[in-house]
């Protein structure tokens, strides 16, 4: 087994805020805007895309408050297929998501499953105006026509390979691996 | 070769000693070292334990009525599998075991199969209803001879119907074998009552339900100068109340079940309904007493309480499932694992407790001296050096509702001769029609 | 997991992650759309021999908020009143393609017995087994006790040093026995009360302390003050004298109400006999948590039919 680190500490954050101003950019401004981070990292990372955008644009307005997290676990297609997973709590802001941009965060995008539930739990929370992705990780191999608008690095691999993103507030250290 | 010509080699007798057993025309003719008959069916007793032929007072066969779960020629093959040359069969059939008629009829099958001497118990009261005795003495006179009078099942809970029927079998020499069940008590009892039951939920079934009706009956019986035998012991409390009496020279005897010596109410923690018996098991400080109450006489037999159960009664939920567990086939592996080999007893004493003390209490001639040249053939032979996994294959009988299912047993059958014929050899039973025919013979 | 039969074994951390996915099902009643479609494809049977409206439509709910066919199986009415065995009734089932059964049976260890027999491959959950165990009951309670405590803050709570005390029909109760060896689990100390009669002659072995005296229980100043349901058939059987001296002696009247502190959650698991084991007053007041206990009774259900559903099926033991 070989592990080989693709981001470093640096890199992550330097990705992240160009993520930011990205999503300012297309959504002209920060109005509006939920970021919703899917347990356990995109919940991490949303949160500091959001510090990120304040520091940018205070006009972003209590950005914190728009961020949030979105539990997929209850809307899986693998119900059977995987070990029982335990769900994270919904985080949504006392505001709702109707009528806003959501931007989905989340660390790697890979089948596209994820996104697909993630999806189908927003709708059954409200009817935002749009709903964007965020990822730090396009590592590819999509089984639904899925795609990212905002993607911190995209990774070819192969689908034996394994993506390990470790954050520091839950990891301790901070890097993205590619182990094969 | 004559089928009725057995020559047994080197086998071991009760008290030890080695001899050759030679059979002829239904009796024991020779005795001693190198025995040979032309033409004699020979086993090879070398390393085997001959015992007399085992007597359960305690069986049910279930015919007439219940002919699903048993009948007589199954239950007898069973037996004699078991080891066993003669069984008392409970009254609780339908109809009930309360006239003469019924008891000739099942006498006279156990005869016209062959493989046991099946002896009806004749129900103490009509329909076993427990308020009318039934006819005690044209059974008792009746060509089945009925000396063992029990409405078993249920108790004979009335006091006044107890003492009347404890007086009037002496007319008979008879015994009344009391089902010892304060019905009131034990009112949709399902398992031992105590910390267990509370856990799991199930009613329970105290003690003192068979200890009290124990005690008022030991009581009655001197009161009124009877004997008295009680079925299956279950407590600890019981083997008190008997050891008393049988200091104050109470007439009673008792007798344990192989399952009462072996399992304990833990097993109901899996809810699996061949657990559930009547009595229930107890617990293990019960096991313990009554093992030494049997190896100090103060329990005078085993008695199997072979009770087979159609399979339906048994795959359901445990209030809903019948008690009883079947027995002839274990019954001699259990006695041995419970207390031969854990050195409490040796195999005299399993004579004793499971030939001839039984065969005394229910009056039944040809036990007394069992390996005397003169005597009835009447024995088994026993391996108990083997071990065998219990399974559905070993029973004999209709019914597989054993406790020992997926249990290693110490001992086996090898061979059961009845009336100078052979039921069992090597270990397998001799087929019916054969067995019926030597029957035949030997009743002339 | 694989069955949920009893609560006797079931260890703290457990317990805990049982409650902690409770508290995610309950997020759900609060929204526009009360329905995740989790358990789309999945046939939970309701199978129900003993009547019991609420249990039953408890277990509805949570198999409908989750998306799962539902069907329900009243013993009334039916052929398993008219003498159809368990066995066969579970074979039935089976071949129907049930992935859980939620089985009410008047017989203890009956939904042991579907779980062992190999009649039926399904995830087994029990609604109560006679006089035995009532396993979501006893979690809803859990769960209704953390709640008040911890509010938002329940999420990996247990309930250590909570005191609990349990009054009424013990012998009889499959509520108090899942409640004793679950709160035991997360910590909590339990007293049973009751008539000499209604408790189990033998208390040895429970993880309890217990008394005949429901004033020297109060004395105590007990935390969570549960009471049973009791049945006027006890009576009869000479249980207790009559409704009015049991009243006296085990209710829970206004007197005794008073004396309890102010945050003392009374529970009851329903449906309550009020004035006989508890005063109207005492049901309405706010202390009393038992409308909770029937919201928290479908979040627990819910919880524990996801994770009686998901994951790879594990081999039976």
């Amino acid at each position: 087994m070989t592990v080989r680190t693709v981001l470093q500490s640096a890199d992550i954050t330097r990705a992240l805020t160009r993520i930011s101003h990205e999503i300012l950019e297309s959504n002209r401004g920060g109005s509006d805007l939920v970021l919703l981070g899917i347990p356990t990292r995109g919940v991490i990372l949303a949160q500091r895309l959001g510090r990120i955008l304040e520091s940018i644009d205070p006009a972003v307005g209590e950005s914190l408050a728009s961020v949030g997290s979105l539990d997929v676990t209850m809307y899986r297609d693998d119900l059977g297929a995987q070990p029982t997973r335990a769900p994270s709590p919904t985080q949504l802001p006392a505001s709702g998501i109707d009528g806003k941009t959501v931007v989905l965060v989340d660390d790697v995008l890979y089948s596209g499953r994820t996104i697909r539930a993630a999806l189908d739990a927003l709708g059954d929370h409200g009817r935002p105006r749009a709903v964007r992705l965020a990822v730090l990780v396009d590592r590819g191999h999509r089984e639904l026509p899925i795609r990212a608008d905002f993607v911190g690095k995209n990774l070819p691999t192969s689908a034996e390979e394994r993506i390990n993103v470790r954050l520091r507030e839950i990891d301790g250290i901070e890097e993205v691996s590619i182990e094969s | 070769m004559s089928p009725t010509t057995l020559l047994i080699t080197a086998a071991t007798l009760p008290d030890g000693s080695h001899t050759d057993i030679l059979v002829e025309h239904g009796t024991i003719t020779e005795l001693g070292a190198r025995l040979s008959r032309a033409g004699a069916t020979t086993v090879d007793g070398d390393g085997l334990q001959a015992l007399p032929g085992l007597v359960d007072l305690h069986t049910h066969l279930r015919e007439p009525g219940f002919e699903q779960s048993e009948t007589v020629l199954t239950g007898s093959r069973a037996a004699a599998i078991g080891g066993f040359t003669a069984v008392h069969a409970m009254a609780n059939t339908s109809p009930v075991a309360d006239t003469a008629g019924v008891v000739e009829q099942v006498h006279s099958l156990g005869e016209q199969h062959g493989y046991v001497t099946v002896r009806p118990i004749g129900a103490v009261t009509m329909g076993l209803a427990g308020t009318q005795l039934s006819e005690i003495g044209a059974m008792a006179g009746s060509r089945a001879g009925v000396t063992v009078f029990s409405d078993d099942g249920k108790c004979v809970a009335d006091a006044l119907l107890m003492r009347r029927a404890l007086e009037y079998v002496k007319t008979f020499d008879g015994v009344i074998a009391q089902h010892a069940q304060e019905p009131r008590l034990t009112e949709g009892a399902q398992m031992n009552e105590g910390a267990l039951s509370g856990e799991l939920g199930l009613r329970g079934w105290p003690a003192v339900a068979e200890e009290a009706i124990i005690a008022r009956d030991v009581l009655l019986a001197h009161h009124v100068g009877a004997r008295l035998h009680i079925c299956h012991l279950s407590t600890a409390g019981s083997v008190e109340v008997i050891r008393w009496a049988k200091a104050r020279g109470i007439a009673v005897t008792a007798e344990v079940t192989p399952h009462h010596l072996l399992l304990t109410e833990e097993l109901a923690r899996s809810y699996d309904p061949r657990f559930k018996v009547n009595p229930p098991l107890r617990r293990d400080e019960d096991v313990q007493a009554l093992r030494t109450a049997l190896a100090d006489g103060t329990i005078d037999i085993v008695a199997t309480d072979h009770a087979p159960h159609p399979m339906e009664s048994k795959e359901c939920a445990w209030d809903e499932a019948s008690f009883g567990m079947v027995g002839l086939e274990s019954a001699l592996s259990v006695v041995q694992l419970a207390m031969v080999d854990s050195g409490l007893i040796g195999w005299a004493d399993v004579a004793r407790v499971l030939s001839t003390t039984p065969a005394r209490i229910g009056r039944l001639a040809g036990y007394s001296d069992p390996f005397a040249v003169g005597a009835p053939a009447q024995f088994t032979l026993v391996d108990p050096s083997a071990r065998r996994e219990f399974a559905v294959g070993q029973l004999h009988g209709k019914g597989v509702n054993s406790p020992y299912l997926g249990r290693t047993l110490p001992g086996r059958v090898v061979a059961t001769v009845h009336d100078g014929y052979a039921t069992v050899l090597d270990g397998e039973l001799v087929d019916a029609a054969t067995v019926a025919q030597n029957a035949r013979v030997h009743r002339g | 997991m694989r069955h949920l039969l009893s609560t006797k074994g079931i260890d703290r951390a457990t317990a805990v992650g049982i409650l902690d996915v409770a508290e995610d099902m309950a997020d759900v009643a609060t929204r526009e759309v009360k329905k995740l479609p989790t358990l789309r494809g999945k046939t939970v049977i309701n199978l129900f021999f003993e009547d019991s409206t609420r249990t039953r439509t408890s277990f509805e709910l949570a198999a409908k908020r989750l998306s799962a066919d539902l069907v329900t199986f009243s013993a009334k009415g039916s052929s398993v009143s008219k003498g159809e065995s368990l066995k066969d009734t579970a074979q039935t089932l089976a071949a129907m393609g049930a992935d859980a059964v939620v089985i009410r049976h008047s017989a203890s260890g009956a939904a042991h017995v579907l779980a062992q027999s190999g009649w039926i491959d399904a995830a087994i959950l029990n609604a109560g087994d006679g006089t035995h165990e009532h396993p979501t009951q006893a979690l809803l309670d859990a769960y209704t006790m953390r709640k008040r405590l911890h509010g938002v803050a329940s999420r990996g709570r247990d309930l250590d040093g909570l005191r609990v005390t349990i009054v009424g029909d013990i012998l009889h109760s499959r509520v108090a026995r899942s409640n004793v060896w679950l709160l035991e689990a997360l910590g909590a100390s339990v007293t049973l009360v009751a008539p000499a009669t209604l408790l189990p002659s033998d208390l040895s072995t429970w993880p309890v302390t217990y008394g005949y005296s429901f004033d020297a229980a109060l004395d105590q100043s007990p935390d969570v003050v549960m009471m049973l349901r009791i049945q006027a058939e006890r009576m009869s059987a000479a249980f207790f004298p009559n409704a009015r001296e049991y009243a006296r002696e085990w209710g829970l009247d206004d007197e005794r109400l008073d004396r309890l502190r102010a945050d003392t959650m009374v529970m009851h698991p329903g449906p309550m006999n009020r004035g006989l084991e508890i005063s109207a007053r005492a049901a309405d007041s706010p202390r009393s948590t038992v409308l909770e206990q029937v919201a928290n009774g479908v979040s627990i259900r819910m919880a524990v039919l996801y994770l009686l559903l998901s994951g790879e099926r594990e081999a039976d033991q």
